[in-house]
Order: structure tokens, then C-alpha cells, then sequence
């Protein structure tokens, strides 16, 4: 039956229904069991977003408090990873990356091409990223395109409680490492999930909308901004197709070469900073392989280049809204050669 | 007091999570008569869209709210009434439901209630709407589930209690078909009349729905009082083998959306949320193996394995069969293999006639004749 869940409760869900069906997956980071403000394990905080709230007691044993060092915690998850447990490890935020990058990007990546295929490492590290939280420039960085660069990781960008729940227990279930990203913006939206345990395969793009004037393609917390852009767009008589890809790394380009050949515009909507990032990646393969389809050229909506600032004011100018996405799909529609 | 005879035409609630709907055009004009199941308006919902059928008999005296105007669930949108009916009487319906629309304040009619029981140590998921006495139980076909019946139940629980279940493996109800033969099947629906209660029910099975009700009634003849078939599998050996497998192995929406434009006579019933649904639904665990093994109850090679003529035979309630002419998935089946069962060929619907043409499937249901089937049997049916 599906109801009504928060972002947070649909990952949880999809944490405690796998390791109930599975005694090798175990969740480890900072906080996971304990946590901020919280004086006794009973009432135990769950990371510092209450995310894993209630699985220490759940599952004994399970949830490892680690100590704030996350090259130590990251790496150790992966080496267990490698000898047959699937951990969910929990990098705080993704702006810490840079501190456990070797054991991420050259370990983990790449045992199973350098052993021949004869490893597997079934790690998942879930990561906050993204600005709104007025958690400045160190804590709000949207990094994700950095990972995509990586061959050997999967990585993912859920949008909704339902992309989130199935998304999660696909990225537990796979052989291969998966940088699982989660917009903190997000974790208080609501949305329909069902209550039993489902996957969404990785690379099938969710056509969040259909329209036939504009494509929208939109990374994780973008989609609801795109959505937004679409309604108001709407009103003005411009039918936006909202094309969440749900995993950045694979990329189901098929699904946004089929929506440009029949609307001939595109909008890219990423909230990472604009050089090398998904806006520029999905731009290129558009120009590559629809040139023939383009009406107009291609826009992208994306943060600028600079660190997320703290000032209320300017972190809001800051991010992609639906108002910047509208302007840039009349742009590509009302063009003229 | 206003006179018994004035029907208000609401806004139905198609699915649990409608609250309100769009009215994208009137079918007909003010000062036209009716009959009880004529079309009146397309509605456009978030999920579907759908025909809105006439309560009553009579005639469309007032349309309350227009073309392009929405309204929340059991607004009152329009009033058919006999012509007989003086207008003072009719203004004065039309006034309160202006009132309503204007302060939002409409009550919301009961929409279904789904609750699960379990049956043979399965959960078994159901919606009901309706408290009357007669008791109907809708099945649906492979890889359906309860909502497909949403056109059918709300007008059919006017007067009576109308259960929708999921089958196993189906919907929400537990995703273990075990041998996931006919009578498994079968002896689902039987545990569920005994677990609710119900006596006697009038059974309405479609496609593989209508196989199983089939075998449900020629086992327990003494708990069954109708049957109403809907392009029941099990009659002849035609069947689209490639949709079931393509349907049964489909995983994207890529993949799915085409053979799904198998189901209607108009291709256009199969949208972005029509496919989502299913998606959403086939990603479930369980789900796959469920739907292989329920293929091999289907499947004899690229024939029907499943001969429900012998069972249909030994059934002795009335048995009406609804069969959407446009049907890509069974044929119309041989009107020798329904024996003495009335077979009604609907224009304008494929294999999903009780979502195409509901109308149809109620009026069967309700024992009267439809608008636009035509009862084939002294001609020999399915002559096309």
C-alpha cells in the first residue's frame, strides 16, 4: 500500500527493510547510532539529519558509531565490502569527500577491473550535498558531477521519497560501489512510497512530466524546480517535458535524445557549479548526437562559479529556481536564427 | 423538500487518491434526455481520464459547472431530472450546489475502504464501496489489479457492496502465487467470500479474472449467484502470447508503453501515469517471479493453456460475457465455447472494455441491456 512519507522516512524504510532481508548489510559513520543532543542511546539521534533513527536498536550490532575520520570509516567499509558485507556508509557531507577521495576513487573504483573482474565491492556511501541550509560554503556544495567522472562508481541523485526508498535498496542489492546523494533540502518532502521493499533499476531516466515544446532534464532537488517552471510555463502555453535521470553515472542518454528529437529545445538544470558538471556532460552529448533535432540552442540553469555563499540573500540567488528555469525555456522557444 | 426525482450528477472520486477533477467537455446539452449510463462529460483527473455516466434516467435540465471548470469529489455539477419536474424545483438544487461550489464546503462522498485479510496464508488486499445486500466481487486480469475497475465499482455500489480484490501476486496483496494455477486462483476468491462474509456473491472476473471466477463458480456452485465475464481468458486458444511475455519481461517504460497500446481500442487511454502505475508495480520484489509463474498458467506455448469451456459448462447461474470488439490480446471468443452464456460485443473497446466502455460492464452486471453492445448469439458470435 502506498502512503504518504517523508524523504528521511523513505530512506530509512529502505535501509531496515534490506538489512532485515539481508544479515551482510550493516550501517556505519558518524552518528549513525548515536548523535547530536542525544543523552542516552535510548532516545540515540540517528547521524545528524535523524536519518538512521531507530535501526540501532533494530538491529544490534548493526550500526557503528565510527570516529570523525572518514578516510579510517570509508576505507573500512569498502575493505568489508570486498570480504562479503554490504555496507551503507555514511559520508556526512559530500564536502568532505576530499579527506577519503583515495579510498573512494582508486581503491574502490577499481578493484574489479584491476582483479579481472574477480572482485566486487557492494559499498554504498550515502552523502548530503547541496545549498539552503545556511550551512555555508563548506557544508552546501552539490559535487556529485565529481564522482560521475569516475569510471567504476555508480552514483545516484534522488528526487523524491519514491525515487529515494527504491533507488537505495538497488544501490544496497548492486556488486559495484554507488555514491548515493541526498539533497538535505529534501528530507522533509513528502511523496507516495509504497510500503513493500521495490528497486528502480540505475540508468532508466523517470519522465517526471511529458510536453512536447521544451525538454527539462533535472538532477535530484532540481526536478521539483523544474516541475515547478513546467506548471508556470503552462500557463503561457509552453508544454515542458521534466526528464529526472535519477542516476548520473549510468546516464540514460537514450531517454533525453528521444524527448529533444520531438521537441527540438533543451534545458539543462543543475544545481553544481558550471564547469564540468551534468549540465555541461548532457549538453555535449545533445549537441553530439541530436544536433540535427536542435531548434534552438541549448541553455543551461546552473549555480555560478563560486563557493555557495552564507549571506541568506545571495545563497538563495545563488541556487537554480523555477523562475531562472521558465526564462531559460522561453529563451530557447521564443529564439529566432 | 425537493422532489425524489431530481438525480444530481457529482463528481465521482475514480481511485483513492482523487479529490477533484476537471471537466473537459460536456457530451451533451442542457434540455437533453438521458438514460441512466449515457455519457454526459469527459473528466480529466491527475491520474485518468474518464466518462461520466447518467445517474438516471430523464433529462440534463441544468449543468451546473461548465467546460474547463473543476470541481472537488460529490460537487453536485449538473441535475438530470424527468422533464415533468417543475424548474422552480430544479433552481433550487442548482442554488445549493452554486452555494457549495462557491464555499468549497462539499462533503466527500465515501470513496472505497481497502483493507487486507488473509486467505490460505496470503494476504489478499481489497477495496469496498457500497453497504447494499447483494454482494459483487470484481477480479481482475493479469498484472491488473483493483483500481482497474474504478469506472465500474462507484456506479454499481449505488445500491450494492462491491469488493475489488488484488490477486495474489497482484496489487498489494502478498506477491507468493505458490503453484499459481487456476485453482489456486480460484480457491483465493472462495477463501474471500468466507473471510468477508458474503454469502452469495454476483462474480465479475476480467480476462484472467474471468478464468478464475469461472472455476470459483463451477466449484462452489452454492456460493456464486452470477457471473459477468470481461474478455475472459479460456475460451478458444487465441491469445497475443507476445503481449503477455512482453508485458511479463518489460522493464522500462520504453519497453512497456508499446505493448500496453495492446489493451485499448484508443491508444490514447494509455498515459504517462497509466504506465508509471505499472511500473511502480512491477519493481516490487516478488513481483516477477509472480508474473513468470502466472505466465506458465497462461501459456501453452503461443496458445491458451487454460480451457475454461468444460468449467463454464457445468455452471448454472446466469453468465453474461463482455467482449471489447477491438480486443488485441483474446479474440471475441467462439460463441460454442460459452455454451448458453450471453455474449455482448461492445464497439469502441479493446481488451480493457470495463475501462473503455464501463457502462457496459454495469448495465451486465445489473442484468439490463447496454447502449452500444450488440447481443451476438443467434448469428453465431465473435463474426469478425
Amino acid at each position: 500500500m502506498a502512503r504518504t512519507i517523508s524523504y528521511r522516512e523513505a530512506i530509512n524504510e529502505a535501509l531496515a527493510q534490506e538489512m532485515e532481508r539481508d544479515e551482510s548489510v550493516i550501517v556505519m559513520g558518524e552518528d549513525n547510532a548515536g548523535g547530536m543532543g542525544s543523552p542516552g542511546e535510548m532516545d540515540a539521534w540517528g547521524g545528524v539529519l535523524g536519518v538512521t533513527k531507530g535501526l540501532y536498536h533494530k538491529f544490534p550490532g548493526r550500526v557503528l558509531d565510527t570516529p570523525i575520520s572518514e578516510s579510517a570509516f570509508i576505507g573500512a567499509a569498502i575493505g568489508a565490502a570486498t570480504r562479503g558485507m554490504r555496507p551503507v556508509a555514511e559520508l556526512m557531507f559530500i564536502d568532505f569527500m576530499g579527506v577519503c577521495f583515495d579510498q573512494i576513487y582508486n581503491q574502490a573504483a577499481k578493484f574489479r577491473y584491476m582483479f579481472g573482474g574477480k572482485a566486487v565491492t557492494p559499498v554504498v556511501v550515502r552523502t548530503m550535498y547541496g545549498a539552503g541550509l545556511r550551512a555555508a560554503a563548506q557544508h552546501s556544495q552539490a559535487l556529485y558531477p565529481i564522482f560521475t567522472h569516475i569510471p567504476g562508481l555508480k552514483v545516484v541523485v534522488p528526487s523524491s521519497p519514491y525515487e529515494a526508498k527504491g533507488l537505495l535498496i538497488q544501490s544496497i542489492r548492486d556488486d559495484d560501489p554507488v555514491i548515493f546523494c541526498e539533497h538535505k533540502m529534501l528530507y522533509d518532502t513528502t511523496g507516495e512510497v509504497p510500503e513493500e521493499s521495490y528497486t528502480i533499476p540505475f540508468g532508466e531516466a523517470n519522465v517526471a512530466r511529458e510536453g512536447g515544446d521544451v525538454t527539462i532534464v533535472a538532477i535530484g532537488r532540481m526536478v521539483s524546480v523544474a516541475l515547478e517552471a513546467a506548471d508556470e510555463l503552462a500557463s503561457s502555453g509552453v508544454e515542458a517535458e521534466v526528464i529526472d535521470p535519477r542516476t548520473t553515472s549510468p546516464l540514460d542518454t537514450d531517454t533525453i535524445l528521444e524527448s529533444v528529437e520531438n521537441t527540438g529545445r533543451l534545458v539543462v538544470v543543475d544545481e553544481a557549479t558550471p564547469r564540468c558538471n551534468m549540465a555541461t556532460d548532457i549538453s555535449a552529448t545533445v549537441a553530439q548526437e541530436a544536433f540535427g533535432s536542435l531548434r534552438a540552442p541549448i541553455q543551461m540553469v546552473t549555480a555560478p562559479h563560486t563557493p555557495v555563499p552564507f549571506a541568506d540573500s545571495l545563497e538563495d540567488f545563488y541556487m537554480p529556481d523555477a523562475q531562472k528555469v521558465v526564462n531559460a525555456a522561453k529563451a530557447t522557444v521564443g529564439w529566432k536564427r | 423538500m425537493a422532489d425524489a426525482r431530481i438525480a444530481k450528477v457529482t463528481m465521482p472520486k475514480w481511485g483513492l487518491s482523487m479529490t477533484s477533477g476537471r471537466i473537459t467537455e460536456w457530451l451533451v446539452e442542457e434540455g437533453t434526455e438521458v438514460k441512466a449510463g449515457a455519457e454526459l462529460a469527459e473528466i480529466d483527473t491527475d491520474k485518468i481520464n474518464g466518462v461520466l455516466e447518467s445517474p438516471a434516467d430523464g433529462v440534463l435540465r441544468r449543468i451546473i459547472a461548465g467546460t474547463d471548470s473543476s470541481a472537488p469529489i460529490g460537487a453536485t455539477i449538473a441535475v438530470v431530472a424527468p422533464a415533468d419536474v417543475p424548474d422552480a424545483e430544479i433552481e433550487q438544487v442548482v442554488a445549493e450546489a452554486e452555494a457549495q461550489l462557491a464555499s468549497g464546503e462539499v462533503e466527500e462522498p465515501q470513496g472505497p475502504v481497502v483493507a487486507t485479510v488473509e486467505v490460505d496464508g496470503r494476504p489478499i488486499s481489497y477495496a469496498t464501496m457500497g453497504d447494499g445486500d447483494e454482494v459483487v466481487v470484481l477480479v481482475h486480469g493479469y498484472g491488473g489489479d483493483k483500481n482497474s475497475w474504478l469506472f465500474v465499482q462507484e456506479p454499481l455500489s449505488r445500491t450494492r457492496t462491491v469488493h475489488a480484490i488484488d490477486l495474489p501476486g497482484h496489487g498489494t496483496s502478498g506477491k507468493d502465487v505458490g503453484d499459481g494455477s487456476l485453482d489456486t486462483l480460484a480457491a483465493t476468491v472462495l477463501g474471500f467470500l468466507d473471510v468477508v462474509g458474503a454469502g452469495r456473491a454476483h462474480l465479475v472476473g476480467h480476462s484472467l479474472g474471468g478464468a478464475v471466477v469461472t472455476a470459483a463458480a463451477a466449484a462452489a456452485p452454492d456460493k456464486v449467484s452470477a457471473l459477468t465475464l470481461v474478455a475472459p481468458a479460456g475460451f478458444g486458444s487465441r491469445v497475443d502470447a507476445g503481449y503477455l511475455r512482453g508485458f511479463a519481461s518489460a522493464g522500462s517504460r520504453r519497453e512497456l508503453r508499446p505493448h500496453l497500446g495492446k489493451l485499448f481500442a484508443d491508444e490514447s487511454q494509455v498515459t504517462r501515469e497509466l504506465v508509471d502505475d505499472l511500473l511502480r508495480y512491477k519493481r516490487l520484489d516478488g513481483v516477477g517471479a509472480a508474473l513468470e509463474t502466472l505466465l506458465g498458467t497462461l501459456l501453452d506455448g503461443d496458445d491458451q493453456a487454460i480451457d475454461a469451456a468444460p468449467l463454464l459448462a457445468t455452471v448454472e447461474v446466469p453468465v453474461t460475457v463482455i467482449w471489447g470488439r477491438a480486443d488485441k490480446v483474446f479474440a471475441p471468443a467462439d460463441a460454442s465455447a460459452l455454451g448458453q452464456a450471453k455474449l455482448r460485443v461492445v464497439d469502441g473497446a479493446g481488451h480493457m472494455a470495463h475501462m473503455e466502455k464501463p457502462h457496459e460492464v454495469v448495465a451486465a452486471v445489473e442484468g439490463r441491456g447496454g447502449t452500444s453492445a450488440s447481443e451476438e448469439g443467434d448469428e453465431g458470435a465473435g463474426g469478425q
